[in-house]
């Protein structure tokens, strides 16, 4: 009975996102604050799962989450960029003819390879930032804990360092960044409209994670994060898993590059800063470190009050003639970094801990107030 | 290039390497006590530019190095107070997430404060004063910085290895259970800790400042983290050796920055971690530490 309660509960909570989504397509132009606001809690929701799949459930602490966005960001602005632009992006140094020959190729492709063109953009920098993961896991997968935190966040500087050096202006654009690149294209020849894009395939990709994680694979990780010595005498292989984490955790944090590329229309090196990585980590942190709900449900919480609910801290603030003193711009930032403090300190969980959303969780927390306020047992 | 200009680009690494080693001393005895990367460090640097603006703007110059050292120790104390200590019996995981959040929070703090418009940073004329020697010239800072950096060192040296905090520190620093069975005060040894390390990196900026001219809430966060790698270079704990690393890494990332490939300068310090973590993770000086089940 419980099963099939919980079942039509999911069911029609999914129906009602997917009517709310569908209603905000056909009003986008009211809503267009709302919608970019969830689009980008959307992208942030898939690079947090993925940096959670990392250090909350394989336990390898990893701050390099930003390299691999930015290695599928451009990755994807550079193929999707439109020929007739090239010229206007790399105006300063000219493209590379190899690119260009590819892209004007391409473009002579027929209909249905441009509908799904995006998505293979999207795929290959994904793939790429895999097997850059694979190649530099080889090498940094052997640290622990801190040593890997930091070389993982060198390791992602020194990817930023090449994006924007001089000696990559005509693939990168060098530290001019790049800019002109497509919106996100409607799926399934434009049956679903194109705003609904980045939720679909932030979706597909979460619900893979989660597939993931509750295969024997997943359980693995576990059990490294737990013990590595105990797993490794388990027979759980460490060097197999861990670098199998570490490469879908990138690839998945590139297709989320590749989808901020596309939401953001231009990048530049500077985007993917280490502050990148700390703003993902703030949200895994808040959401509860190994819940893949947590940091979904966070994501959308920590984007939505950044960009909208506490917009107001960075404005001054007038009431009856007082002004409200310490409002002004940054403000906003203070309180998130004590927000970030004090979950760490004193409410370490999280939202969520390292549980994953429950109906039943939800409903026995209801049900235990009605017991508190006189109820019998 | 004239070897002119070559040892000229040399006087400028050593001098900035003086300044790496100073913050580099700062990481390797914290990560020597607690096993904490102290991400805040760079951060705590980088708030020692900002104390030394506000001090000189109402004070001259040598009662405003005295405050600037002063409240940048007290600074970094009280953060391992507040952020550190209640975290001692956690995983490594919340220490080290809870550095990674003081040091977001001072970053955001100071662009409050501060904006993150660069600010300029004041001169002090007797160190700004430009020296001939032969060909070269430098600014007596340009001197002042290894010379200081030496002085520092064979002080810390000579606390470490022969007053009894020096005895106390290195006790904790090979076991924490033991030393405090010894009965070592451990709080007050990793406050005195933090306070070595914030009080060489307050010197340290105003020697890495004055050469930079501007501060802005983010120029501590690179430095810190290079200083960190020169750490881990010269084997983590080991004071000569971050000394060493930090020397090394300020004369090649001049010499980069000399030869052109300025965007490759940040990239080279990474590269160099990651191959010493391979080669030899213990550093050039480390000792090697057997893990127990």
């Amino acid at each position: 009975m419980r099963i099939k309660r919980n079942t039509i509960l999911t069911l029609a909570v999914a129906v009602v996102l997917v009517g709310l989504l569908y209603w905000l397509s056909f009003n986008q132009a009211k809503n267009g604050m709302l919608v970019s606001i969830l689009q980008k809690s959307a992208i942030f929701a898939l690079v947090a799962v993925s940096m959670n799949l990392l250090n909350g459930f394989t336990g390898l602490f990893s701050l390099g989450q930003a390299g691999f966005m930015s290695i599928g960001a451009y990755t994807t602005a550079i193929l999707l960029i439109p020929v007739k632009n090239l010229d206007g992006v790399y105006y300063m140094n000219g493209v590379s003819p190899f690119i260009r020959a590819v892209k004007v190729y391409l473009a002579t492709l027929p209909d249905w390879f441009q509908a799904i063109y995006p998505f293979i953009a999207l795929l290959l920098g994904a793939l790429l930032a895999a097997i850059v993961a694979a190649l530099v896991g080889i090498a940094v997968l052997r640290l622990k804990s801190d040593y890997l935190a930091i070389a993982t966040l060198g390791m992602s500087e020194i990817i930023r360092a090449i994006c924007s050096s001089p000696q990559m202006d005509k693939i990168t654009n060098g530290s001019y960044g790049l800019n002109k690149i497509p919106n996100f294209p409607p799926l399934l020849g434009g049956l679903i409209p194109a705003m609904l894009t980045p939720f679909i395939v932030v979706a597909i990709c979460i619900t893979f994670i989660m597939l993931l994680i509750r295969s024997s694979y997943g359980r693995a990780f576990k059990a490294i994060r737990e013990d590595e010595i105990a797993a490794e005498a388990m027979g759980i292989s460490l060097v197999k898993h861990k670098a199998m984490s570490f490469v879908i955790s990138s690839f998945f944090a590139a297709l989320a590059g590749g989808l901020l590329a596309m939401y953001m229309r231009s990048i530049e090196a500077k985007t993917f800063s280490i502050s990148l990585t700390y703003d993902i980590l703030l949200i895994v942190v808040i959401g509860g470190i190994g819940s893949v709900s947590g940091s979904v449900l966070s994501a959308f919480l920590v984007t939505a009050s950044k960009e909208w609910w506490l917009r107001f801290f960075d404005q001054p603030l007038n009431i009856l003639g007082w002004q409200v003193p310490l409002f002004r711009t940054g403000f906003r930032m203070i309180i998130f970094s004590v927000l970030l403090m004090v979950v760490v300190l004193v409410y370490r969980r999280g939202l969520m801990g390292s549980n994953e959303f429950s109906w039943d969780r939800l409903l026995g927390r209801f049900k235990r107030k009605k017991l508190s306020e006189g109820g019998v047992k | 290039m004239s070897m002119t200009t070559i040892l000229q680009h040399c006087l400028t690494g050593i001098s900035l390497g003086g300044a790496y080693a100073l913050i580099a001393i700062g990481y390797t005895l914290v990560y020597g006590i607690l096993r904490l990367i102290n991400f805040a460090h760079g951060d705590i640097f980088m708030m020692a530019g900002y104390f030394m603006i506000f001090a000189m703007a109402s004070f001259p110059w040598p009662v405003a190095i005295v405050i600037t050292i002063v409240v940048t120790t007290v600074m970094g104390v009280g953060i391992e107070r507040m952020a550190y200590k209640p975290l001692r019996k956690s995983p490594r995981m919340s220490i080290m997430i809870s550095a990674i959040s003081v040091s977001y929070l001072l970053q955001n703090l100071s662009t409050y404060l501060f904006t993150a418009i660069p600010r300029g940073y004041p001169e002090i004329p007797f160190l700004k004063r430009i020296f001939q020697i032969g060909e070269l010239s430098a600014s007596f800072v340009t001197v002042l910085t290894p010379v200081l950096t030496l002085i520092l060192v064979v002080l810390l040296m000579i606390l470490v290895n022969k007053t009894k905090t020096g005895i106390a520190m290195r006790a904790v620093s090979k076991d924490f259970e033991t030393a405090k069975l010894m009965g070592i005060n451990i709080n007050g040894i990793v406050s005195v800790t933090f306070a070595i390390g914030s009080l060489l990196a307050a010197v340290g900026s105003i020697l890495y400042f004055t050469d930079r001219m501007s501060v802005t809430p983010f120029s501590g966060t690179l430095p810190g983290l290079k200083c960190f790698v020169a750490a881990v270079f010269g084997g983590i704990g080991n004071i000569p050796g971050a000394v060493l690393g930090g020397f090394f890494i300020g004369i090649v990332e001049t010499l980069l920055v000399a030869l052109g490939y300025s965007t490759f300068s940040d990239a080279f310090t990474f590269l160099l971690l990651i191959v010493m973590l391979l080669v030899r993770p213990t550093g050039l000086f480390g000792e090697k530490t057997v893990e127990k089940v």
